[in-house]
């Protein structure tokens, strides 16, 4: 199965593969499993995440789950967090997983990274000030390690510490004893994670192929 | 007087210094040539002189059989037995030749920069060669024995147990591809074409037929490890590339090992049917994947092992050193993959072994692989140059262009080929400059020759021709290609080795990424990349760490063992800066802990320590103390426990008295020892490994003894010194500080660094300006309170 399942939808999956830069086929098998995963509904709920039972045993899966619901995901100016999205915006932060393409300027791949590390920022920065506070960067270390038990839990403060103050020291370069750090803005991100390539490692494969029958 | 002239050399860094050591050299090197020749030589004549002063001492051990002389000879006083000695006698001479050569290079850094190490040494090869030829013995060749059973593992080994695994893994599939395809296009084409030249009137080859052709081919169309990894360790660039062109010369062994044999076997016969070449298929297949599967095995053998060797640390690095040679051996019994069986045994075993092994056991084993591999090049390139010399050419104008040409045209094809292909699977593409790198880097080595050498003169009349003609290549290529491979990577701007060392934050969001990739896979519903690898991590995790680590290092997640790695990195950093002065981070600032932590209101909370812990934290405290004071007063070299960095000490201590001033970093604290203040984590200086052990309850000090040699009373002027800033560190109840829950780490060096405290970890908060902390002197679970220095250790 898979591929065009109506012409009515055939307008619209043109219009989200422009908006996306997904392929048609590809579209249309995340149009399936978003079928699937909303039980044949319209729009999918939280619930409908923490169904799925491969993600339980992913340590952040609150945080992936949350970041698809998230406004800040759909648009640059979004706020705030909404109970249910349609496939639009389930296909729009698919879109964030998308790999580079083959022949990128420079500055395409800054625009690219850039996007994506706001992805990830939005993801750490839970309650949308613009700064990832140390207490949200301890959770995010936390919830790593939360597989660990006692060992992480005691480990990730020290953990978050250690990070935050690289953090502080690169971008700040200097800071008086009084001085105080409020947290990791936007552009700090950026500078502490340019050594990992974000463009090239955050993708998934899409595959043209349908494979949810295969998958629960 | 050599050694006045080297020291005089040494001395003086000037130019004529250099000459004179250069001159030294090259005396030494004819010096130690003239007995190397006199005893590589097969001769015959050398050892029957030998034999007469031996007569004489024979005889006077035989007594019993009554070989009585007539008369009675004096007592030899002296006399040369050389004849015993002269194999252990070679082999370390030509060992101590390399060595030194490797030493010469280095101090004449302006030629080392042009020229690539290998061909210097070949070059010396060469030399040497010629010197002893020119006294008249024969030059040994480089043996196909020497060279596959002691000269090749030990390189393998240290490539494979450092392996990248993360890059590697991630490539992996391209390096499958140029590896096996790559190969045997290589071997085909080249083979091919070679003999339709041959065939050609003109040129005289017609004896050589196809099979010996092809057997040729496939024995010059691999890439040789050692060769690329001399060249390329000097060139640094970025990681993607080097991993392909090394992966591709490590899993080419396979592909060359089944075309070897194929082509040897019926090289006799004449011709290889479908069945054979059907066969070979298969045989390539048990080749490669029984030789990881040899490796795998012997690799988890020694990771068990390593498990129970708490007790006997002196031995460890020999498990690790004999298991992977086991498993090349047996590997090569069966005319498996050795090399693919040593890599996998070096890549299983890492992780494992090395959550197990103490700290130095792990620098031994890095230590001793890296010196190992140092030497085996040497001698390896060395003897290459020696035996261009001692072997009877044959050299064929046709032939060796033409062999030197296909190589390259069929690399070059080879690799744009196989990039296109390649670039429709792989998401990040590799670009036209990576390919001319891949193809450049295609260096021909030892392999090769050993192989050739291997040939029986009877099947392949012609070995001669394919001797030098592969000579001739891998000289080409190490010589033309890797001179100038340097030049050409700043001239393309290719990308280069990052030399940042991975910072927690990256490791975390490594670590998150993966995680949300995963998740994103599972949402997306297809099993992909990140799926099973996740998969694998936790099978990984749930079982076989339980089986093959012993203790809680089971159970221990990357994360908390990177962050550790670091902190140990950077207290033995921190020691071996002189301590006290602000650690030699990338990162100079003046942030410290105070300033992310959120203000609080300068109150005073007392510590909440419960009443039985500071009980026991302040009697350890004492005890401490007391054990300081008596080790100042009775030092005894041989109460030391071994520390290594105890000869460095003398200097920190010369330093700290430099040091007038106080750092941020630095808390001195005045108050009594009994108060609670002073459990108060405090880094220090020591190298030494620590456990992981939350639930310890007594307070974690390791104590290293020191060798101090100075007296009592000058280190208590170090600690007056420090004790400039009596600040009372009292808690000042911000629990946004760093607070834990396990006993606080306290790695406490005895003696004059007692009083001080350097770390800023604690269980109660800390005033912001009593505690310099020093910049990442952060919290973990304490170390174990075990005075046994080898701790298990998790680099």
């Amino acid at each position: 199965m898979g591929g065009f399942h109506s012409v009515p939808n055939d307008q619209r999956y043109r219009e989200l593969a422009e908006k996306t830069g997904f392929s048609l086929e590809q579209i249309g098998n995340l149009h399936h499993r978003f079928k699937q995963l909303s039980h044949n509904g319209n729009t999918l709920r939280r619930d409908d995440f923490s169904k799925i039972p491969d993600l339980a045993c992913n340590p952040i899966r609150f945080e992936i789950i949350e970041a698809f619901f998230d406004k800040r995901n759909f648009n640059a100016h979004g706020e705030g967090s909404v109970e249910e999205i349609g496939f639009e915006e389930f296909i729009t932060i698919m879109s964030y997983f998308r790999p580079p393409s083959l022949h990128m300027s420079e500055e395409q791949r800054e625009k690219l990274r850039r996007v994506k590390l706001r992805f990830l920022f939005n993801m750490h920065d839970t309650d949308n000030d613009g700064t990832i506070t140390l207490q949200e960067y301890r959770h995010v270390v936390e919830e790593l390690l939360s597989r660990s038990g006692a060992l992480g839990r005691e480990t990730a403060k020290g953990i978050a510490d250690a990070a935050m103050l690289e953090v502080a020291s690169i971008s700040m370069g200097h800071m008086e004893p009084d001085e105080f750090y409020e947290g990791i803005t936007f552009e700090h991100f950026l500078k502490i994670l340019k050594g990992i390539e974000i463009e090239s490692k955050m993708h998934i494969r899409f595959l043209n192929v349908d494979t949810t029958i295969l998958c629960k | 007087m050599f050694q006045h002239l080297a020291r005089t050399a040494f001395g003086c860094k000037s130019f004529v210094g250099r000459r004179l050591v250069t001159v030294a050299l090259i005396v030494f090197l004819v010096g130690t040539v003239l007995p190397l020749g006199t005893a590589s030589s097969p001769d015959i004549s050398t050892r029957d002189l030998n034999r007469d002063p031996n007569q004489h001492n024979t005889d006077k051990d035989h007594n019993e059989h009554g070989h009585h002389n007539a008369s009675r000879k004096a007592f030899p006083v002296l006399s040369f037995d050389f004849q015993r000695l002269q194999m252990p006698f070679e082999t370390s001479l030509w060992v101590l030749l390399a060595s030194l050569m490797k030493l010469g290079f280095h101090l004449t850094p302006r030629i080392s920069s042009i020229v690539p190490e290998s061909c210097l040494l070949i070059v010396v090869g060469l030399l040497v060669g010629g010197l002893i030829k020119v006294v008249g013995q024969r030059p040994p060749v480089l043996g196909s024995d020497l060279f596959f059973l002691c000269l090749l593992p030990p390189i393998i080994l240290d490539a494979g147990y450092f392996l990248p695994i993360r890059p590697f893994t991630e490539n992996l599939g391209t390096i499958l591809m140029f590896a096996v395809v790559g190969t045997l296009w290589n071997a085909f084409f080249v083979g091919g074409l070679l003999y339709g030249i041959c065939q050609l009137e003109q040129v005289h080859l017609g004896k050589v037929d196809l099979l010996a052709c092809l057997l040729f081919a496939s024995i010059i169309s691999a890439v040789d490890p050692v060769a690329v990894l001399a060249v390329f360790e000097e060139i640094h660039i970025n990681e993607l590339l080097h991993i392909l062109v090394f992966g591709e010369s490590l899993l080419n062994d396979a592909v060359t090992l089944v075309l070897y044999h194929l082509f040897e076997e019926f090289a006799e016969v004449g011709q290889v049917t479908v069945v054979d070449g059907l066969l070979g298929i298969v045989c390539f297949l048990v080749v490669a994947i029984g030789g990881v599967l040899v490796g795998a095995i012997y690799g988890i053998l020694a990771a068990f092992t390593s498990r129970f060797t708490s007790h006997t640390r002196v031995i460890e690095p020999l498990f690790v050193f004999l298991y992977s040679y086991m498993a090349y051996l047996s590997a090569e019994v069966f005319h498996l993959s050795g090399i693919m069986a040593l890599i996998a045994c070096g890549v299983v075993m890492r992780p494992y072994v090395e959550a197990n092994i103490s700290h130095k056991s792990h620098t031994t084993i890095k230590y001793f692989l890296k010196m190992w591999s140092s030497v085996s090049d040497t001698l390896i390139f060395i003897f290459l140059g020696v035996s261009t010399v001692a072997g009877n050419h044959s050299w064929n104008w046709t032939f060796v262009t033409s062999t030197v040409i296909l190589c390259l045209v069929s690399r070059v094809l080879g690799v744009v080929g196989l990039t296109y292909v390649i670039n429709k699977f792989r998401i990040v593409k590799l670009t036209t400059k990576d390919q001319f790198i891949i193809a450049y880097g295609g260096l021909r080595g030892a392999i090769a020759f050993s192989l050739g050498y291997l040939l029986d003169d009877r099947i392949f009349p012609m070995r001669d021709m394919f001797l030098t003609a592969i000579i001739t290549v891998i000289f080409f290529t190490v010589f033309v290609q890797g001179m100038t491979i340097r030049p050409l990577v700043d001239l393309l701007a290719v990308k280069k080795k990052q030399e940042t060392k991975r910072s927690i934050n990256e490791e975390i969001h490594t670590q998150f990424l993966d995680h949300l990739l995963t998740g994103i896979e599972d949402i997306c519903g297809h099993y992909g990349h990140h799926h099973w690898k996740d998969k694998m991590n936790r099978f990984n995790k749930k079982y076989v760490k339980k089986c093959l680590i012993a203790g809680e290092r089971s159970k221990e997640p990357q994360l908390i063992a990177f962050y550790h790695k670091m902190e140990m990195k950077q207290a033995i950093e921190l020691v071996e800066s002189g301590g006290g002065v602000k650690p030699p981070s990338a990162i100079p600032s003046t942030v410290s802990m105070q300033n992310i932590q959120p203000k609080k209101p300068p109150e005073r909370v007392l510590p909440q320590l419960p009443k039985g812990r500071e009980e026991e934290i302040r009697k350890i405290l004492r005890t401490n103390l007391q054990r300081t004071r008596q080790r100042l007063q009775s030092y005894n070299r041989h109460t030391l426990v071994a520390d290594p960095y105890e000869d460095r000490w003398n200097e920190i201590l010369l330093k700290r008295r430099k040091i007038s001033q106080m750092s941020n970093y630095l808390t001195v604290p005045a108050p009594p020892p009994e108060s609670p203040t002073m459990s108060r984590a405090r880094l220090t200086s020591d190298p030494q490994a620590w456990s992981i052990k939350p639930d310890s309850d007594s307070v974690p000090t390791i104590k290293v003894d020191l060798a101090s040699p100075q007296s009592p009373p000058d280190s208590v002027n170090i600690t007056d010194e420090f004790g400039k800033r009596p600040t009372p560190p009292g808690g000042d109840g911000e629990d946004g500080g760093l607070v834990m829950k396990a006993p606080p780490p306290s790695l406490s060096v005895t003696a004059p660094w007692r009083e001080e405290k350097w770390g800023e970890q604690t269980e109660e908060g800390k005033g912001e300006q009593h505690q310099q902390r020093l910049m990442r002197c952060l919290s973990d679970p304490g170390p174990s309170a075990e005075e046994e220095e080898d701790e298990p250790f998790l680099p």
